[in-house]
């Protein structure tokens, strides 16, 4: 049974088709990519996905099921998550509260006991907080735990969305862009997180734009143009497909797509 | 001897704790403990000056300010929770303190209940009340919540006012005394005490939901709200909870302000009340249980202070308030906590 199926998406904005009639399927516990140019619709396209946007036509299963009418809150309680291309952070609050705050759906203490902090909520606060822990230590973040999440650099706060979002312990993670702004070195530890999440059984969908780590961890990679599907297919088919190279990779991104491997 | 046996079984009973604990070793989860003690740390201060307080103070006018600044305390730390932690604006505040006012004042009066219980029904009437209106007024964001908010303050104080039968319309009615067990509640130094045990009771509430489930999503709602429901929080229904929490904070204020006066008119409702308790948590910092005693501090005791003067007391006033804002920007206890290396507040 697949992860997550999407039917024919499709969203305008003031007569922009942002994303037009998209249809793709994602096998459990795979990477499948979306890539595609700025303004492809990517990030559209999950919006469509995670609830924040409405579909003009067709729908969306997850793990089977028809979550297409849902709200967000109701799609991360049946396991779906997100991370954003331009950050969420809750600023406000510490770095481990920020993934404390993704434990929320597997939080189960009244208001009253909140009110009165009853020791129901001192335990709750502890496996949170233990759980909030670990998700930190996957992506590296362990040592930061304690401060506020507004001091952290942009690249760790990247990762920080990573770790907020695994705390919920989703069946489906989209990631978008989480290597932008991120130089060679955290781009290869953003890759080790992702291969890291994968073996653990979650399924990944990935938007970015470096081919180098798309190339890598996708097992299918699927490429929007202008809010069309332009092509899906495994790396090596895509890096060779010419219709690809001309809207997006370019000759000289193909080539580099190919030295990924090597 | 017989002193130091708690002790000892305390220290014994922590190793034992610390021992089963040691399993696992993560530092997080030790500076966890340190962080769970320190959960109502920021209430020493304040309970260390409601005691000293009295010993400084040479009459009852001394009592009655001090008891003021505790009530509109537990008022403004009421709006905080929803504007300071949640991020919702609310101009009609008022209102409440307004329904927990007239409560006291005319559940004895007309129906013959007991004063404790009317205050008790004021407080779940406001309940009641930011339940049905706080629905569709708060799926508003920022300005427009502002206005809608204050339109219901604004609506609730011109019915005070048109209701003359049962609230005496704009000349106001008395209030009956509140009497506790046989003993009338009477005089400032009494009514002291209790403020400011109410006010540090509603405090550690507060700083209890800061610390739980619930109340990491409203702060988180604060910040993204797109992030919150993404990560499967109500936000709505979030929204609306601490709504009526804040509601019934402020109406518990209002409760004791007509029982501390004996009187009230609707202006306890007014516009003027609501920007004023706006003014208390903004002034005091947004998302500060301390700061909200602070900027209750400020807009009650300031006004006493500076009738010498004259008629150019609320010039002087405006202006403080304005030197505030430019200099303490975050309001006044969070900025200085970051000005002297201190954590949060
Ligand atoms: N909320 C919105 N309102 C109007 N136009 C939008 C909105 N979101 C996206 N668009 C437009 O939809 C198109 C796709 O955008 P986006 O999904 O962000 O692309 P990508 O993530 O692939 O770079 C762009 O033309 C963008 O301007
Ligand atoms: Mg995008």
């Amino acid at each position: 049974m697949s992860a997550l199926s999407a039917e024919r998406l499709s969203v305008a904005f003031g007569g922009v088709r942002a994303v037009d009639g998209v249809s793709f399927d994602v096998a459990a516990g795979i990477v499948f990519s979306i890539i595609g140019p700025n303004g492809a619709g990517k990030t559209t396209l999950f919006n469509l996905i995670s609830g924040l946007c409405r579909s003009h036509d067709g729908g969306v299963w997850l793990c089977g099921e028809d979550v297409t009418a849902l709200a967000p809150e109701d799609l991360a309680r049946r396991g779906l998550s997100r991370t954003f291309q331009n950050l969420q952070i809750f600023s406000h609050l510490t770095v481990i509260e920020n993934v404390m705050v993704g434990r929320h759906r597997h939080e189960a203490t009244g208001i009253l006991a909140d009110l009165l902090h009853l020791p129901a909520v001192a335990r709750q606060n502890r496996g949170t907080r233990k759980a909030a822990a670990e998700a930190l230590g996957r992506v590296g973040l362990g040592d930061a735990a304690e401060r506020s999440a507004s001091g952290l650099a942009y690249g760790h706060l990247k990762r920080l969305e990573i770790a907020r979002a695994l705390a919920s312990e989703p069946k489906v993670l989209l990631l978008d862009e989480p290597a932008a702004g991120c130089n060679p070195v955290e781009t290869r530890e953003i890759e080790a997180i992702i291969r890291g999440i994968v073996a653990d059984g979650v399924t990944v969908v990935l938007v970015e734009h470096d081919m180098r780590l798309v190339m890598n961890v996708s097992d299918r990679i699927h490429v929007l143009a202008n809010g069309r599907t332009l092509a899906e297919g495994t790396a090596v088919e895509i890096r060779t497909n010419a219709a690809v190279i001309e809207a997006y990779l370019g000759v000289r991104g193909a080539r580099e797509a190919a030295g990924a491997v090597g | 001897m017989s002193m130091l046996a708690p002790l000892e079984r305390f220290r014994l009973l922590q190793r034992r704790r610390l021992a089963a604990a040691g399993a696992s070793k993560s530092i997080l989860l030790d500076r966890f403990r340190l962080l769970r003690r320190r959960r109502l740390i920021s209430l020493v201060p304040i309970v260390a000056i409601v005691i000293i307080l009295p010993l400084l103070f040479s009459s009852a006018y001394y009592y009655r300010v001090a008891a003021l600044v505790f009530l509109f305390g537990i008022a403004a730390l009421g709006l905080n929770l929803l504007m300071g932690f949640a991020g919702q604006v609310s101009l009609g505040h008022a209102g409440f303190m307004g329904i927990g006012a007239y409560a006291v004042a005319i559940g004895p009066t007309a129906f013959g209940i007991p004063p404790v219980l009317s205050f008790i029904l004021g407080a779940l009437l406001s309940a009641l009340v930011a339940f049905v209106v706080g629905r569709p007024i708060l799926r508003l964001k920022e300005h427009y919540l502002a206005v809608a908010t204050l339109g219901f303050g604004i609506l609730l104080a011109i019915v005070f006012t048109n209701e003359a039968n049962w609230t005496g319309g704009p000349d106001g009615m008395a209030v009956p005394q509140l009497i506790l067990f046989n003993w009338p509640l009477r005089g400032a130094a009494v009514w002291y005490w209790i403020l400011a045990v109410s006010f540090l009771v509603g405090a550690v509430i507060a700083l209890n939901l800061i610390n739980s489930p619930t109340g990491r999503a409203l702060r988180a709602i604060h910040d993204s709200e797109v992030a919150a429901r993404v990560l499967g929080i109500d936000v709505a229904q979030k929204k609306l909870m601490i709504f009526v929490i804040s509601a019934v904070y402020t109406s518990i204020a209002g409760s004791y302000l007509a029982l501390l006066d004996g009187y009230i008119t609707p202006q306890i409702s007014g516009f003027l009340r609501s920007i004023e308790l706006v003014a208390m948590v903004v002034l005091g910092g947004m998302g500060s249980v301390a700061g909200s005693l602070v900027g209750a501090a400020v807009l009650v005791i300031l006004p006493q202070a500076l009738t010498l003067f004259d008629e150019y007391e609320h010039v002087v006033l405006g202006l403080i308030v304005m030197g505030v804002m430019i200099f303490l920007r975050a309001g006044i206890v969070p900025s200085l906590a970051a000005a002297f290396g201190g954590g949060r507040s």
